[in-house]
């Protein structure tokens, strides 16, 4: 990392010597912090910005005491616009710094999208390589936060639809941490989107020695042989849960959290597949042309043969998300999950 | 006129001692239209502060509030007309208020529930409020279109805040109200913060009214904690309008007394004597002394505006706690015109997840 020391001869803070990484126990959000923190003092071309990423530290903290430690000439509070955030970071990344920006809620990045879609996923390929564009555009996302209108949208889709950007969700403190650092040092733009409610959902303990985790890969979080679970984001929580649920009717639930939504690491899925004959795809999204679709379709045409039942999906309803007096009846949970994996199983 | 192109210079009839500046309009002989602005300034203030107190106890959403900015919205809703259409934003609660959304209905809008934007009256016309930042901008320029189009005397009036200037969705829009002389009013609530970044992060433009010089259209700064100042500009600007003359910019500057929402904190980005030397600014207490040395303004009948508004504002949150959960098919029946047949299906099964989830049954099977 950090060949691009366009800041090196500020009187930035340098890494101190060969210390012994320190290990914290943090929740997601914390965990995002601490990989950003080590990425800038890892790599001097790693910039922050967005609204309200400075003093306030975003207003999920997610950026708090960055620019305390770093200057306001890499943690920048931007103007509100997001189609600028998306194109300056487009600008910035083509000369060699890395940025990282905040969109303050996925229902905010559409003005973005133009940028993202248009620039950021194809400099590199319309230059035939001359300019890549190395950003990381961060979001909050998904429902269950009690949230004000238009702040609990899951449309990753969007995103994994356009040919030229990764789309990472973690789903845990570790994932996000090492993920994100992966994000930041990858030379190609990713979108990542935070589930805000597993920001402050669990802790666990992170060693912070900057080691990334492999962006291109699904991890398997628990090993089952009767039933395929797959989901990623928030829902890998409640599909946890329901795997739980399960081992109680002696059903053996293998969970597996996708992480990458583009590229999809199909190997592993399909392997699982092979082994349990059943799949259930769980998501918060609403089903049409989904990241769900395009898992099933895979499933049909590479896992055809090892399937014992149709593929089972559990998700939201073909509605926006509902504001937060009903939003527990579309957000998918424990009941459907174990309901859908009965019912492939059941199948005959 | 009054409005000339003064784009840097701060209208303001009434200053923070509540005394009055220069030559009054003749428009505020008018007691009645002052005594509104102030009982309307005082139930909103009281309100807000209801809503703040709901949201801590748990009864209550995300909400946010006006508290300093009641001017505003207060000489909006008076000067709008039946037959013009307000874009609100998100602190519009007075001009909402005055327009006839009720009080329960802003309670359920931020209590979690669509039916809060269900408006009825003369606002039934009317957008609902708005959360992704500046877009009704935009939406406002294609309302005053159609009255264009149509030869309409009406006006379209749209809010944001200093900081939503920022964006392309607002001046897109005014820029086309430049060049198709649109009869629409932007109104700017300057609240010199927008969540933590100060206003001077948010443009190097001295004022946000001379955005309007760029795109063509007459603007200018008024004082938005004195209500008649910005009655009187937001009604030259909606006369103007109606009158088929073309857009204005108005900058309502004031101060964001409050946190940003009730899940901010700003103590952490800004300082307790900003905060006190603005509370010296504010537009109630300032229109309170205006009316008492006219004789318009007493202890007595302080208490007694008091005692109805906090009865009012009562009656509102018990009608808001009695209102039913929405029913199921509500997230589905308003999709489309005509449901179609897979929502339909889909309905039946939400109606099931319900009925479960409302025997507590939630991870049970
Ligand atoms: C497009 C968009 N971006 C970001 C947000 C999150 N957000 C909500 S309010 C706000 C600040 C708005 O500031 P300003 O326009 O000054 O209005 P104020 O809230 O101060 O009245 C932000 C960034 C949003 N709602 N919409
Ligand atoms: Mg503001």
């Amino acid at each position: 990392m950090g060949t691009n020391g366009i800041f090196s001869n500020n009187s930035l803070q340098q890494t101190t010597g060969e210390q012994e990484p320190a290990t914290h126990v943090v929740t997601l959000v914390e965990a995002v912090n601490l990989a950003l923190a080590r990425a800038m003092q890892n790599d001097p071309a790693v910039v922050v910005l967005g609204e309200d990423v400075g003093t306030n530290g975003g207003v999920f903290r997610a950026t708090s005491g960055l620019k305390e430690r770093f200057g306001c000439r890499r943690v920048m509070d931007t103007p509100l616009a997001e189609a600028l955030i998306a194109g300056v970071s487009v600008g910035m990344a083509s000369q060699g710094l890395k940025p990282v920006a905040e969109i303050q809620f996925m229902g905010f990045i559409y003005a973005a999208v133009e940028h993202i879609v248009s620039h950021a996923a194809r400099l590199r390929h319309r230059t035939r390589g001359r300019l890549h564009c190395p950003m990381v555009l961060r979001t909050p996302f998904g429902g269950g936060i009690h949230a004000p209108e238009h702040h609990c949208e899951s449309t990753e889709a969007i995103f994994a639809h356009i040919p030229g950007i990764r789309v990472v969700v973690p789903s845990s403190p570790t994932r996000a941490y090492g993920l994100l650092l992966s994000a930041i040092e990858d030379p190609d733009p990713v979108i990542f989107l935070e589930p805000s409610r597993l920001y402050r959902m669990v802790k666990q303990e992170i060693r912070d020695d900057g080691v990334g985790l492999p962006l291109d890969t699904c991890f398997t979080l628990r090993p089952g042989k009767d039933v395929t679970l797959i989901a990623w984001g928030a829902c890998v929580h409640e599909t946890l849960q329901a795997a739980r649920e399960l081992e109680k009717r002696n059903i053996s639930a293998e969970v597996i959290d996708v992480a990458s939504l583009n590229p999809i690491d199909y190997d592993t899925l399909l392997a699982s597949v092979e082994k349990t004959g059943r799949c259930v795809i769980v998501q918060e999204a609403p089903r049409p042309c989904s990241v769900g679709s395009e898992i099933a379709s895979v499933m049909a045409e590479k896992g055809l043969l090892f399937l014992k039942a149709p593929v089972e999906r559990v998700n939201g309803f073909d509605t926006p998300i509902p504001y937060f007096r009903r939003e527990n009846i579309y957000l998918p949970d424990v009941h459907e999950i174990v309901s859908a994996a009965v019912r492939a199983l059941e199948f005959t | 006129m009054l409005y000339t192109k003064t784009p840097y210079a701060q209208h303001q009839f009434i200053d923070t001692e509540g005394k009055a500046v220069g030559n009054l309009p003749s428009w505020m002989e008018n007691s009645e239209q002052l005594l509104r602005f102030y009982r309307t300034m005082t139930l909103i203030r009281l309100f807000d502060k209801r809503v703040v107190s709901l949201q801590r106890t748990g009864q209550m959403g995300t909400y946010a509030s006006c508290l300093g900015q009641e001017a505003i919205g207060t000489a909006i809703g008076c000067a709008l007309q039946p037959q013009d259409v307000f874009v609100p934003y998100y602190r519009d609660q007075a001009a909402q208020y005055l327009r006839g959304v009720t009080l329960p209905q802003m309670l359920q809008y931020w209590g979690g529930d669509e039916w809060g934007n269900h408006f009825t009256g003369t606002a039934a016309g009317d957008f609902p409020n708005c959360v992704p930042i500046a877009t009704q901008v935009t939406h406002a320029a294609g309302i005053a279109s159609a009255f264009k189009i149509r030869g309409e005397k009406r006006a379209a009036l749209v809010t944001c805040g200093e900081g939503a200037t920022s964006r392309g969705d607002f001046y897109e829009p005014m820029n086309l109200a430049g060049v198709w002389q649109l009869p629409l009013v932007l109104v700017v609530n300057n609240n010199q913060w927008a969540i933590s970044v100060p206003r001077h992060l948010q443009t190097g433009a001295a004022t946000i009214a001379q955005k309007a010089v760029a795109a063509g259209i007459e603007g200018f700064q008024v004082d938005g904690n004195d209500v008649c100042a910005v009655y009187d500009a937001v009604q030259y600007a909606l006369e103007k309008a109606r009158a088929g003359k073309g857009a204005t910019l108005v900058e309502a500057v004031t101060y964001r007394l409050c946190d940003h929402t009730t899940a901010d904190d700003a103590t952490r980005y800004r300082d307790h004597e900003e905060v006190s030397a603005a509370w010296l600014k504010e537009p109630v207490k300032r229109l309170q002394t205006f009316l008492h040395e006219r004789g318009l303004w007493n202890e007595q009948k302080e208490q007694q505006l008091v005692a109805e508004c906090q009865a009012e504002i009562e009656q509102g949150v018990k009608d808001f706690q009695a209102l039913p959960l929405q029913p199921v098919d509500d997230l589905f029946d308003y999709l489309f015109d005509t449901t179609p047949p897979h929502l339909i299906a889909q309905r039946e099964r939400a109606k099931q997840k319900a009925a479960r989830l409302a025997g507590g049954n939630r991870h049970g099977h």
